[in-house]
């Protein structure tokens, strides 16, 4: 484990709907280099909490700090890979032109993509195994497919801490596969890769850290350590008897 | 009787060129007679602009909101009438302006404040705008000022009224309009397809997200004057909708929108120029209406004419594939790929896809089938390679050597299989 500065570090982090508290203080440590997986149950706040790192949902308190300043100053360093299903996928546009969009925010305002954006286009689209599909149409994209092109389209952006929401949602065994080798290329480069997981069977093959979330943070930190059946019952109430039978835990 | 026909054969002659005559003299008038140039030169502006920027309301499902901001205009239209006692055409797009943008502002108020949703917002801004638009036009015609005279052509437009100043103001907004489309190009476009990315990577989404507005505002405020707040949202939705089926490219589609517009805006202004009382803005809505439907059914690939027909070349296909498996199922359970089977036991086996017969047929043009007489079919040995590639579960191994049925043997092995 590195000692210097976190990755990701956030604190106090409350955020609310109406009355109704979504988050509540919760705080949270990402050493640089690690695979974290956010697991909780449904309505735990796991899509809240990455969107409120972003921004894209006001926090009521708290901070955020990517490599110790503020998250405004650092919005270069962070990759978002949304859920897929948040867009329509019908939109009149190709594979190529979406991964591209990674650079909007570096190419600044008036800029049009061009030769180099699309060479890193491609680049990108090579490290999830889409290359052949650069000129295709997304609405000819199976899920999996559409799935690569969001990774590829945040590999684009070059980041150094990556937020990803779902990614493993309906994909087929060969994206799953993809997005696993995926996600050890970044780690083996030094990134940070914070990942909201549903499948608690997986999270200690693919993971080295987790964050137990259920409005509140549970539990935080390597996966040995805290991947625990208490805090998972903590986490989940009493619905998770079927992992202990199966000697997962 | 013998008059009769060459006097019919005379008119039918001085008919057609009559015809001839009118479209040299209407190509002649579209180039040098002020009204219809003028009109012409209004409503292709229109169409351009409407075209291109209703693209992106289409794409971001707004086309609602091109509804609500033409008819929330009318009210605009005529306070700044009463404000300024003149309907010198700046001033009432000024208020047109300020009146559908007020009515975006309600919308997005009503929305985030209340438990309604988006649609009932939209509602609740037309109908309340449109009213009190209505009734405030009402009123000023009871006005003992002759200038009001003419207010209500806002409703449905009146394109011949148009003046070359006119033109050029409208030419003038659209094209700023256009350039700040075009200057933002992709900021727009990632925004349409996906905000939460866009903001993720520091975009002014909500200021973006305005100038869009702004622009579909502007959009439908240049064509108020000649198609007239109630029809206009047609020309925002309709080119936009075309295009869509026709391309899979942001910039094709909103050029394509805007040829559209353009196309139905000059057209519109032709054909209501050749009889006297042809409105000209209903006739442009009828005409990118026409264009949108035909574009829906026959556009290709996104057709839904080639979408019906896509779908039947399947439905044969699926049914001669299903008729070569069943052939060969029944064979491999004889021991024979080629046993020769009845018509009936194969419609058995097709319980709901009719025209087993006839599949058989097609199936014997193509050589993969054969007829053996009383009414029994067998497969030719062309017709046994391709079945066996659809029927990959079966092989020598797993034949039965009991006398399990066919219906029995095909019903299992419908089902997954361990090898």
């Amino acid at each position: 484990m590195q000692t210097q500065t976190n990755a990701l570090t956030i604190t106090d982090l409350t955020v609310a709907y109406k009355d109704k508290p979504v988050l509540w203080d919760i705080d949270l440590e990402a050493p640089a280099g690690i695979l974290m997986a956010i697991v909780g149950p449904n309505g735990a706040g796991k899509t809240t909490l990455i969107k409120a790192v972003l921004g894209l949902v006001k926090a009521a308190a708290g901070q955020v700090q990517i490599y110790g300043r503020a998250y405004h100053e650092q919005r270069k360093l962070v990759g978002y890979v949304p859920q897929r299903g948040s867009v329509d996928w019908d939109f009149p546009t190709d594979v190529q032109d979406v991964v591209m969009m990674g650079q909007y925010g570096q190419l600044g305002w008036l800029k049009r993509p061009g030769k180099a954006e699309k060479a890193m286009a491609q680049d990108a689209l090579e490290k999830v195994g889409m290359a052949a599909f650069s000129q295709r149409q997304i609405s000819q994209l199976s899920g999996g497919q559409q799935q690569r092109v969001f990774l590829a389209r945040a590999l684009a952006q070059n980041a150094q801490i990556y937020l990803m929401d779902e990614p493993f949602q309906g994909v087929d065994a060969t994206t799953e596969k993809a997005i696993v080798a995926l996600l050890q290329t970044l780690r083996a480069a030094g990134k940070t890769v914070i990942v909201v997981h549903h499948d608690l069977q997986t999270v200690p093959e693919y993971f080295d850290w987790v964050t137990l979330l259920n409005v509140r943070r549970i539990a935080s930190g390597p996966v040995s350590e805290v991947f625990t059946e208490e805090n998972l019952r903590l986490t989940y109430g009493g619905r998770v008897a079927f992992l202990a039978t199966n000697g997962n835990v | 009787m013998r008059d009769r026909i060459m006097d019919y054969g005379l008119r039918f002659t001085v008919y057609g060129q009559q015809y001839i005559m009118d479209l040299a003299t209407l190509l002649h008038d579209l180039l040098f007679d002020y009204t219809l140039r003028t009109v012409a030169l209004g409503t292709a502006v229109i169409g351009i602009v409407s075209g291109a920027l209703g693209t992106f309301a289409v794409l971001r499902k707004q086309s609602l909101l091109g509804d609500a901001i033409s008819h929330a205009a009318l009210p605009g239209v005529v306070i700044a009438f009463l404000l300024t006692r003149s309907r010198a055409p700046l001033g009432l797009l000024i208020g047109a302006l300020i009146a559908g943008w007020l009515a975006t502002i309600v919308i997005l108020v009503i929305i985030r404040y209340s438990h309604l949703k988006e649609d009932t917002a939209l509602g609740i801004a037309l109908s309340v705008f449109f009213g009190v638009g209505i009734v405030l036009l009402t009123f000023t015609q009871r006005l003992a000022d002759a200038r009001q005279a003419g207010l209500d052509r806002f409703l449905f437009g009146q394109a011949a009224a148009l003046l070359q100043s006119d033109v050029i103001l409208m030419a003038v907004v659209g094209a700023l309009a256009l350039t700040t489309l075009g200057l933002f190009w992709k900021e727009f476009k990632l925004i349409s397809f996906d905000p939460d990315y866009a903001a993720s990577l520091g975009l002014p989404v909500r200021a973006l997200e305005v100038a869009l507005t702004t622009q579909l505002v502007i959009a439908v405020v240049i064509g108020l004057q000649a198609v007239g707040v109630i029809l206009m949202s047609a020309m925002v939705v309709a080119p936009a909708a075309a295009a869509r089926q026709w391309t899979n490219r942001l910039w094709v589609m909103a050029l394509t929108a805007a040829f559209f517009g353009a196309i139905s805006g000059v057209t519109g202004a032709i054909v209501s120029s050749t009889r006297p009382g042809l409105s000209t803005g209903p006739v442009i809505v009828l005409i990118i209406s026409l264009i949108a439907f035909g574009s829906i059914l026959f556009a290709p690939n996104r057709g839904l004419v080639w979408g019906w027909v896509r779908h039947q070349r399947n439905r044969r296909q699926l049914r001669a594939d299903a008729v070569l498996h069943d052939l060969y199922v029944l064979g491999w359970q004889h021991g024979n790929p080629q046993h020769p089977h009845a018509v009936e036991v194969l419609r058995a086996m097709n319980a709901n896809q009719g025209g087993v017969e006839h599949t058989l047929k097609v199936l014997a043009r193509q050589g993969l089938t054969e007829y053996s007489g009383n009414g029994e079919w067998a497969l030719t040995a062309v017709g046994v390679q391709t079945a066996r590639l659809l029927a990959p579960e079966i092989n020598d191994e797993s034949r039965p050597t009991d006398n399990e049925s066919a219906l029995a043997v095909y019903g299992a092995s419908n089902e997954p299989t361990s090898n």
